[in-house]
């Protein structure tokens, strides 16, 4: 199954054009059968697993860039060989409430290096934004009936932070002594 | 105590903008209730029976006088003059207005007060020892690492929509009065082999449904790693909490089911990569903090005041509210107060915006200018001269504060219960009133000793039923509000969850049962010994011989 990929999405502070397709198996659907169309995609984890030869492959041979997306559940050191290989890695909230992806995100930027893009797409909005933002994600797509130029806004919904983020690694307390 | 600075109220400030703009966005209909929920539940809002209930925070249970004074102040302007604090050290308004509430976030802010973060999926206000600075039995000043704490927990970004809350209790001395055996996450503050400051880690305990004690994770935490340690903490419950129930989310089931020794060794692993990170205390921040908690200037006194001596030959009344309501203090000439909210016909943790005033205007004139929450839900002026008691005394008394109980029965501790609260299965203010009617008399109570009443009015356990000497849970029965009864519980440090005696019982026969099981400790107890001390000796077949008189119920659980 195919989810259209949205037009826009936010990245760096604004809306940008957008051409990666989320590649979203329905419940069951074995990792070999599922359709992988042309143009950048973000497979899941289980695709990656299963075919991560024919994927790279594509890499190679029609310079069509990687892109992964993690499960709430997927824990992200199965993917710490391969971290460069992706130009886009994407985390998914089924539902805002569940928070496993922040702590997805601060695991792939902080332990295993990443430094692609970092996308956080699904049950999101203006009301998470700032915390997505801070835990390494820089690319938001937001969920559907929410309005995308309204949650720029969430960015600057504090004008300081206590703890280190990814965004700012030196805590306050840092900061307040020098 | 903490004072903020710029950084501190610019967040705060932020945050009631932030929440106000939520608001506005759901009355108007752009949020939906199920987006608008959790955004409100970390602002302490509640939907609940008489509308919203707003949670305030007073983090790890201090408050100046003029803290408390807005506290009084928002109270009678928008709600019914008055609120309740809870176990854990918070204050809850039932009757106030969702529209109003961005507007009372403002107001609390001006005096460095907020909501942040005292309901919801997410780290709650940091508690500790209400005797915390004065304890003579201190290894160590718990405030400066709950400040911390809270510094840290607050808009901590991977931390907003953890499986399920998280509560946090730290302990300085060597008695726990923080309960932090009951804690998702326990911190007692504990000396190295050397001298340093560190901190014995206790995760995976907590009331409710499956009543667990916290099981130890570290034995000695290096003061230093406090926060990079805790952030590990918290991500192996985030990542590996149970999410898919409620009542199975909190961390206590995920340190039951991987064992204490496998959940630590987890920590220990996440741990590896965050210990020396940037997170990694100084020693600067420590004093910068420590500093605001500084003892306060206090006089060089006698350690007997003679007038006070006098005071306490002369007025019998005096002397038994000094035997239950003074505690003694680390400095000579020094005591620690409490002020009782637990007069008979109120419901216990309740205070009039009157009281609140009445109690700010005792800690300008006598205690510093501060007053701490108690978890046992009253308020506790930490350092009155020996000499100012009796003045003390008058005027809480005037005020309806000087209930000579603290520690007594009368000293129970309740939940608001189905009168108030949206979640409970039966109401605990009219089974308080009933206990605290039958034992009303001051003699009969001090006679009965020290002792430990907690009623929950449902299996959240506000109340920390399982924590009393006897303990009462209302249940719900087709319908109908019974009461279940459980004996032995204790807080502190050799706490213990209490064991449920048997059926449970009909409203009107609870201080019926409550007065058997005493009256069986009466007839038992030996010298010095009390009411838990006596369950404890005789097990609690004689109990539930007396709880059970005219059925075999008590041989039948007994064998079960």
């Amino acid at each position: 199954m195919l989810n259209q990929s949205p037009r826009q999405i936010i990245k760096e502070r604004r809306l940008q054009d957008d051409t990666w397709k989320v590649v979203m198996p329905v419940d069951g659907q074995p990792a070999f059968d599922i359709c992988l169309p042309v143009g950048p995609l973000l497979v899941p984890l289980a695709v990656w697993k299963a075919r991560k030869s024919c994927l790279i492959a594509r890499e190679y041979e029609h310079g069509t860039p990687l892109g992964i997306w993690l499960a709430p559940e997927d824990d992200p050191a199965e993917i710490a060989s391969d971290i460069d290989d992706f130009t886009v890695i994407a985390v998914h909230f089924p539902k805002f409430t569940d928070g496993r992806g922040y702590s997805t995100a601060r695991l792939l930027r902080e332990r295993h290096g990443y430094d692609g893009e970092l996308r956080a797409f699904g049950d999101i909005g203006r009301d998470q934004i700032f915390f997505l933002n801070r835990v390494g994600f820089d690319s938001f797509v937001i969920g559907e009936g929410r309005s995308a130029e309204d949650a720029l806004a969430g960015f600057d919904d504090f004008p300081e932070t206590y703890q280190a983020g990814t965004d700012l690694p030196i805590p306050l307390f840092r900061r307040r002594a020098a | 105590m903490y004072r903020y600075d710029d950084y501190d109220h610019a967040i705060v400030r932020a945050r009631v903008a932030q929440f106000a703009d939520q608001t506005r966005r759901y009355l108007a209909g752009e949020l939906t209730d199920d987006e608008f929920r959790p955004l409100r539940l970390q602002n302490g809002l509640y939907i609940q029976r008489h509308g919203p209930m707003l949670r305030l925070a007073v983090p790890y249970g201090l408050l100046s006088a003029a803290q408390l004074r807005r506290f009084a102040d928002i109270a009678r302007r928008y709600d019914r003059g008055y609120g309740h604090f809870t176990t854990r050290h918070n204050l809850q308004l039932n009757w106030v207005k969702l529209p109003d509430v961005p507007q009372i976030l403002a107001d609390l802010a001006q005096d460095e007060l907020h909501a942040i973060q005292t309901s919801g999926n997410c780290i709650r206000n940091v508690t500790t020892d209400h005797f915390a600075g004065v304890a003579a039995d201190e290894i160590a000043d718990p405030r400066p690492w709950a400040e911390i704490l809270r510094q840290w927990s607050t808009f901590h970004p991977e931390f907003a929509y953890l499986p399920r809350k998280f509560k946090v209790a730290v302990a300085g001395a060597v008695e726990d009065r923080a309960a932090i055996h009951v804690h998702d996450l326990g911190l007692q503050l504990v000396k190295g082999p050397t001298g340093e400051i560190g901190f014995k880690v206790y995760a995976g305990g907590g009331l409710g449904r499956t009543p667990l004690l916290g099981q130890v994770v570290r034995e000695f935490l290096p003061w230093e790693h406090l926060l990079t340690y805790t952030e590990a903490l918290v991500r192996v419950f985030n990542r590996h909490g149970r999410r898919d129930n409620a009542f199975k989310a909190r961390i206590k089931i995920l340190v039951k089911a991987l064992g204490g020794e496998e959940f630590a060794r987890q920590v220990e692993a996440e741990w590896s990569s965050l210990q020396g990170g940037p997170s990694t205390l100084t020693e600067a921040e420590v004093e910068r903090v420590s500093a605001q908690f500084g003892p306060p200037a206090y006089e060089t006194l006698a350690a007997d005041d003679l007038c006070h001596l006098a005071h306490l030959r002369e007025d019998k009344a005096f002397a038994r509210w000094v035997e239950r309501n003074v505690q003694s203090h680390k400095v000579p000439g020094y005591a620690a107060v409490t002020l009782s909210l637990k007069k008979p016909g109120t419901a216990p943790g309740d205070a009039s915006s009157e009281q609140m005033e009445a109690a700010a205007e005792l800690a300008e004139r006598f205690s510093f200018g501060e007053i701490r929450v108690a978890h046992e839900q009253n308020l506790i002026l930490a350092d009155v001269p020996q000499r100012e008691l009796y003045t003390v005394w008058h005027r809480a008394k005037a005020a309806g504060l000087a209930s000579p109980t603290v520690g007594l029965l009368q000293d129970l501790i309740a939940c608001p219960g189905g009168d108030y609260c949206a979640l409970a299965n039966a109401r605990s203010l009219p089974i308080a009133a009933a206990i605290q009617e039958r034992f009303a008399d001051l003699d009969y109570q001090h006679d009965i000793g020290e002792f430990a009443l907690n009623i929950s009015g449902c299996m959240n356990s506000c109340g920390h039923h399982h924590l009393g000497a006897i303990g009462i849970l209302g249940v719900d029965k087709n319908g109908e509000e019974w009461y279940q009864v459980t004996l032995g519980g204790r807080q502190g440090t050799d706490a213990r969850i209490g064991e449920v005696i048997g059926r449970s019982f009909a409203a009107v026969e609870v201080p019926d049962v409550v007065e058997r099981l005493i009256g069986v400790y009466l007839a038992a107890r030996h010298a010095d010994e009390r009411f838990i001390d006596t369950v404890d000796r005789l097990g609690f077949e004689p109990f539930r011989a007396a709880a059970y008189p005219n059925t075999h119920q008590s041989r039948r659980v007994a064998n079960a």
